[in-house]
């Protein structure tokens, strides 16, 4: 206004408009300029590539094209392709699959009693949910939703009985609207998993996993009443003599006057994917944090301390998980008590995980290494005890670093339990096929199986990957 | 080496108005020697400023204080209470004397807010609530209460090290030990933090400041201790200090930081 009179008259008085950002180069064209004929040399590696891909393309698709779901034998695959196709004609016989899938997922599990893994895998969702996603309210949800779904189909697909339906379906409303209105309190569902998983999968009386479990809240109960310093190894002894003497005659009474008990399944009849599973959920979550443990152990300037650690890993790592695995079906015998019966699975979960805490005590101990010492140097100087600085400093920022590591072995631990098949267990891999082909119907069968089966595999250990992208992504946004 | 630690007859008890008493101390890096027989007494409230060159010890001199490095002869008693390997005695001392870095080592994965109420809710088993009005109290002191809600790595390099001030504030500490605290800033954020640093000198804290800050010393120091290979070569008021040192290395080290 008054300032426009009183400007020279030079100066500008109304801004020029911006100008138009410089043209990009889009459309698919330039992409492909771009992208893929960017000179004579990246288009000659093009078209290689393109001529390596038609070639695999067009030897396997009639293949799958020709593929054949409906049928009670490789005879009769071979059979309809013939008709279908013509002699000489190539194509999968996927009626393998439809006919014997539910011996991949669930082994030798009694078919009335499917429901009992379903409803298990389906409460591993809501267990770990609050803690893998424990931030977002809305992946929270759909990951919940998603596996009461499948849950549902599993259902139907195996023909389970109606109140098992009704049975998820109530459990999962509860669990969304907990974590919808109180996400926190899902946690307790994560404490009690365990137990629950143990007593729907092997039956029997809750009770007895239910104490062992005990047993904790036992010992840090016993431990707050002891003076510090002795409240630790206190806990500890309280905790082992209470699984000792006092968990099964308790769990026994308690069986006695609230019987919950659902039939009771051998060890035996595990295999498959649930058998994968159980083995694979468990080395995992009883590794991490081992591997912690182990790790520190490794750090530590106590020197029997550092060099149990140090023994341990060496020695698990020089030695194959299949040795290990020997050692269990064989070797533990001679060690046990005679007359113990020290369940086959149980043995293998404790080799396992052994293996996976190796691995993980070393990745752990990369990013430990990887912090600056001022961040032990501020904790120390601020008066946070050990524990406390690991605990709130040192572990929250070097397991971050860690997680790709992290999640690498998980993903190795749950691809290796397919070695459980060379101790004679079922396992989705070869164990269940070789069952499969000792049929007579399905002798011969070979490639099919192994892409069902690939395929599972894939999708659960690029779930984990994906997850942990997803897990790096959020924990860098917030740390900045 | 550790003979003449300590008689039964020299109980550690310090006159009330003494915050830090340093005897007869020798500290080895292996078969180097870094610090040679320092005795040095610092009175409650008194302001000190270590200056020397680098690689003199005036680090490993501080932080033997808070015992982040382990003295192998002789006595430091801070507070009453004498440093040795006992654990708990350690973690006291820890929690009575703040530090402040010099590239601050702030939490990198915890807000502003979160540092400063780390230590007083899991050392001083402070409730949250007050803690957070506390770190909130000392966050304005230091003029940044602004930026609590941040993460240390959205700060500047001055607001960084004021955050690092305000989180040892929180301890509510007697001592607080200073390491050359302004060297890795830039030149524009050094006033900033010296200002923090000399409100805090007038509220009566016993301080250790090891800095090359002149000004600061001139300013606010009681006492200029200037180190030199490991030992303590000369100590005076400032103005004495800078107008009329006494040794020759005094003199050289003064001619090389302020000559120019
Ligand atoms: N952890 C260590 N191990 C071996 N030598 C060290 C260590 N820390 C410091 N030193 C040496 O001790 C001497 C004193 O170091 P420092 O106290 O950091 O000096 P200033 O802080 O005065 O520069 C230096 O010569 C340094 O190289
Ligand atoms: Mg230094």
């Amino acid at each position: 206004m008054s300032t426009q009179t009183l400007s020279p008259a030079y100066v500008r008085s109304d801004m020029l408009p911006a100008a138009a950002p410089p043209h990009r180069q889009e459309g698919a064209i330039s992409w492909l300029r771009d992208n893929l004929f960017s000179g004579w040399f990246n288009s000659l590696l093009t078209l290689l590539g393109l001529a390596i891909i038609w070639s695999l393309v067009s030897h396997f698709w009639p293949w799958f094209a020709h593929s054949v779901w409906n049928a009670n034998s490789l005879a009769e695959c071979r059979q309809i392709i013939a008709e279908k196709w013509g002699d000489g004609a190539n194509g999968a016989c996927f009626a393998v699959i439809r006919v014997r899938w539910h011996q991949y997922i669930f082994g030798f599990y009694p078919r009335a009693e499917y429901w009992r893994p379903i409803l298990t895998m389906g409460l591993l969702f809501v267990a770990i949910a609050p803690v893998l996603f424990s931030v977002n309210a809305s992946i929270r949800r759909w990951v919940l939703a998603g596996a009461g779904l499948l849950c549902m189909v599993l259902l139907a697909v195996t023909a389970s009985p109606d109140w098992s339906v009704v049975l998820v379906w109530l459990l999962f409303a509860a669990a969304l609207l907990l974590a919808e209105y109180a996400p926190g309190r899902l946690l307790i569902v994560t404490v009690f998993y365990p137990v629950l998983a143990v007593w729907l999968l092997w039956g029997g009386s809750p009770w007895y996993p239910f104490m062992l479990l005990m047993g904790f809240a036992v010992g840090y109960g016993v431990s707050a009443l002891v003076p510090r310093g002795m409240s630790a190894a206190t806990g500890i002894v309280v905790t082992v003599l209470w699984w000792v003497f006092r968990a099964a005659p308790v769990a026994g009474l308690v069986t006695q006057i609230l019987p919950l008990s659902l039939p009771a399944i051998q060890s035996s009849v595990f295999g498959g994917f649930l058998l994968s599973v159980v083995i694979g959920v468990s080395a995992i979550a009883l590794s991490l944090p081992l591997g912690i443990l182990l790790a520190l152990a490794r750090q530590s300037n106590m020197f029997i301390i550092y060099s149990l650690a140090v023994v341990f890993i060496e020695f698990i790592r020089g030695v194959p998980l299949i040795t290990l695995l020997f050692v269990a079906l064989v070797l533990l015998k001679y060690f046990l008590p005679p007359g113990t019966n020290f369940d086959l699975i149980l043995r293998v979960i404790i080799m396992v995980t052994l293996f996976a805490a190796a691995y993980m005590a070393e990745v752990i101990r990369g990013g430990l290494a990887a912090l600056p010492r001022g961040q032990y140097e501020a904790a120390d100087s601020l008066g946070l005890n050990y524990w406390q600085a690991q605990r709130l400093i040192i572990l929250p920022q070097a397991l971050k670093i860690s997680i790709p590591g992290i999640v690498g072995t998980f993903i190795g631990v749950f691809k290796d339990t397919t070695l459980v098949g060379l101790i004679n267990l079922y396992d989705p891999l070869k164990g269940i096929s070789d069952v499969v082909r000792s049929e007579f119907a399905w002798k011969g069968i070979y490639w099919e199986p192994f892409i069902f089966t690939g395929t599972i595999f894939f999708v659960i250990c690029f779930s984990m990957s994906r997850y942990s992208m997803y897990l790096e992504r959020r924990l860098s946004r917030e740390h900045r | 080496m550790s003979s003449q630690t300590q008689t039964p007859t020299e109980m550690p008890r310090l006159g009330a108005d003494t915050a830090i008493q340093i005897r007869k101390m020798n500290k080895w890096y292996g078969n180097f020697h870094v610090l040679r027989d320092i005795d040095l007494n610092v009175a409650v409230g008194e302001r000190i400023v270590i200056a020397g060159p680098s690689g003199s010890g005036k680090s490993t001199l501080i932080r033997c204080i808070n015992r982040l490095e382990e003295h192998q002869s002789g006595q430091i008693i801070v507070d009453d209470i004498e440093l040795t390997n006992d654990i708990k005695d350690i973690d006291k001392v820890r929690s009575e004397v703040g530090m402040v870095f010099q590239h601050f080592n702030l939490f990198p994965h915890l807000t502003v807010l979160e540092n400063c109420t780390l230590a007083p809710i899991w050392v001083r088993k402070m409730p949250k609530a007050q803690a957070e009005e506390t770190a909130m109290r000392f966050l304005e002191k230091v003029r940044i209460p602004e930026q609590a809600q941040k993460y240390p790595g959205q700060l500047s390099g001055g607001q960084q090290q004021r955050v690092a001030i305000a989180r040892s504030l929180c301890m509510e500490p007697r001592i607080m030990l200073f390491d050359e605290p302004t060297s890795a800033l830039d030149p524009e954020m050094i006033k900033e933090v010296l200002d923090t640093m000399i409100e805090l000198a007038d509220t009566g804290m016993t301080m250790l400041v090891v800095t090359h800050e002149m000004g600061f010393a001139q300013a606010v120091a009681d006492r200029v201790i200037f180190m030199d290979q490991g030992q303590i070569v000369e100590q005076n008021t400032p103005t004495e200090f800078f107008n009329n040192p006494q040794s020759d290395r005094t003199k050289l080290f003064l001619s090389q930081i302020l000559g120019h």
